[in-house]
Formats: C-alpha cells, structure tokens, sequence
C-alpha cells in the first residue's frame, strides 16, 4: 500500500471553497475521484483548474447528470472500489 | 397568497431539492396560483439534456420539468451569471428559459407575493 491518497469530491461549482481545498491538500501520487454533483467539475468549462493531477469520473453518476465531453477517464462502481484499495486512504470533500 | 417565484439553487440528483422545488412548483399551479421558477447557481445543471439517472436509482427529472407548460407554468428564469460561471448558454437547455441579470433579479423579488428558497 502506499502513502497516497484518494481524493472524492462531491459537491459542484456552488461550493468553489470545497474543491480548492481539495487542490491545496493534494500531494504527488495522490488522485481525484468526482462523484455524484461533483461531477461538474470534469466539463471542459473547468478543466484548467485540474492542473496537478486530471480528475477521474464515477460513469453512472456523469450519464444521470446528462453531461458530455467530459475532462477526465471514466471509471465504474468497480474501479471506484479498486481506487479505495489502491491508496493508503481516502479522503471525502462533502 | 396568490403568486410565487420558487428559487432552486441545488443541482439534480445530488439531493432531493431540485424535486422538492418542482413538486412545489406544479402544487402551486394545481392551485391556480401563479408560479414562476427561478434556477440560481448549480440549479442551472438541473436543464441539461439527456439525463439518464437509472444506472444511480434515481427517477429522470425531465418528464417532470416537461410536464410544467401543461400546468401553466411557463416562467422560467436562468441566472446568466450562474450560467456563465459553469459555461453554459441557454440554447443548450432543454426548456425555455429567461436569462436574468441582476437588476432582472430585483425586479423579479419585487413581483411576487411569496418568494421560496428551495
């Protein structure tokens, strides 16, 4: 196991606080998972905000949220459980 | 009371507000009240297109905001700032909607009896 972190996110541009947090706390290694209004933040609108690490996407919650042409790889429930495993901890931004 | 302006802030699915405020919205229509809605902030995203909420459980909200004409409820409003900080416009909604700037804001506080934060 290593010494890095996941990072959740789940609110959306009505908290901009909750996600530049997010920024400062991220260390080398670390990675982001958007999930449920946090999703938001993968449209190209506020890709450059993602600078240090790309965000990764929970698929099912994007699709229910109709948004397309989304910055960042997808990833299912699965992948979601694969990350939580991956890192040392994980960390929710709510 | 006859006349409402309902004001969504919240985006869809992520909680129940964005039903609650439509619920709200269609109830006061059946009462032959005059009801506008505004959508503030996230609540923008509620207008997105193709939603397709089954793979989280969820019921589709569309169905529910194409019902609004039929009940008269034919005055929604849009933030433009809310629309511009997420870069959106409003032809890439799925309803008609009124783009408002904040003097628009003020006039629209001012025009309604009762005004409900939802």
């Amino acid at each position: 196991m290593s010494e890095s972190t996941l990072h959740i996110l789940n609110r959306g541009p009505n908290q901009p606080e909750l996600l530049q947090h997010l920024l400062d706390a991220l260390s080398e290694g670390d990675e982001i998972i958007l999930i449920e209004d946090g999703i938001y933040w993968a449209s190209e609108h506020f890709a450059g905000r993602f600078q240090l690490a790309q965000p990764l996407i929970l698929g099912a919650d994007a699709q229910a949220r109709g948004l397309t042409n989304l910055c960042g790889e997808t990833v299912d429930d699965a992948g979601f459980v694969d990350l939580c495993v991956k890192h040392r901890r994980s960390v929710s931004w709510c | 009371m006859n006349s409402f302006l309902i004001i969504s802030r919240c985006a869809p699915y992520g909680s129940a507000a964005a039903r609650e405020a439509l619920e709200l919205a269609l109830a006061c229509a059946l009462f032959d009240r005059e009801v506008a809605i505004l959508l503030l902030d996230d609540a923008v995203y509620q207008l997105l297109p193709d939603h397709n909420p089954s793979a989280i459980g969820q019921k589709n909200l569309a169905a529910m905001q194409q019902s609004l004409p039929l009940y008269d409820v034919d005055k929604i409003f849009i933030c433009q700032s809310s629309l511009e900080t997420r870069g959106l416009v409003t032809e890439a909604l799925a309803l008609p909607v009124t783009p408002v700037d904040s003097q628009g804001l003020k006039a629209l506080m001012r025009g309604y009896e009762a005004v409900i934060n939802v």
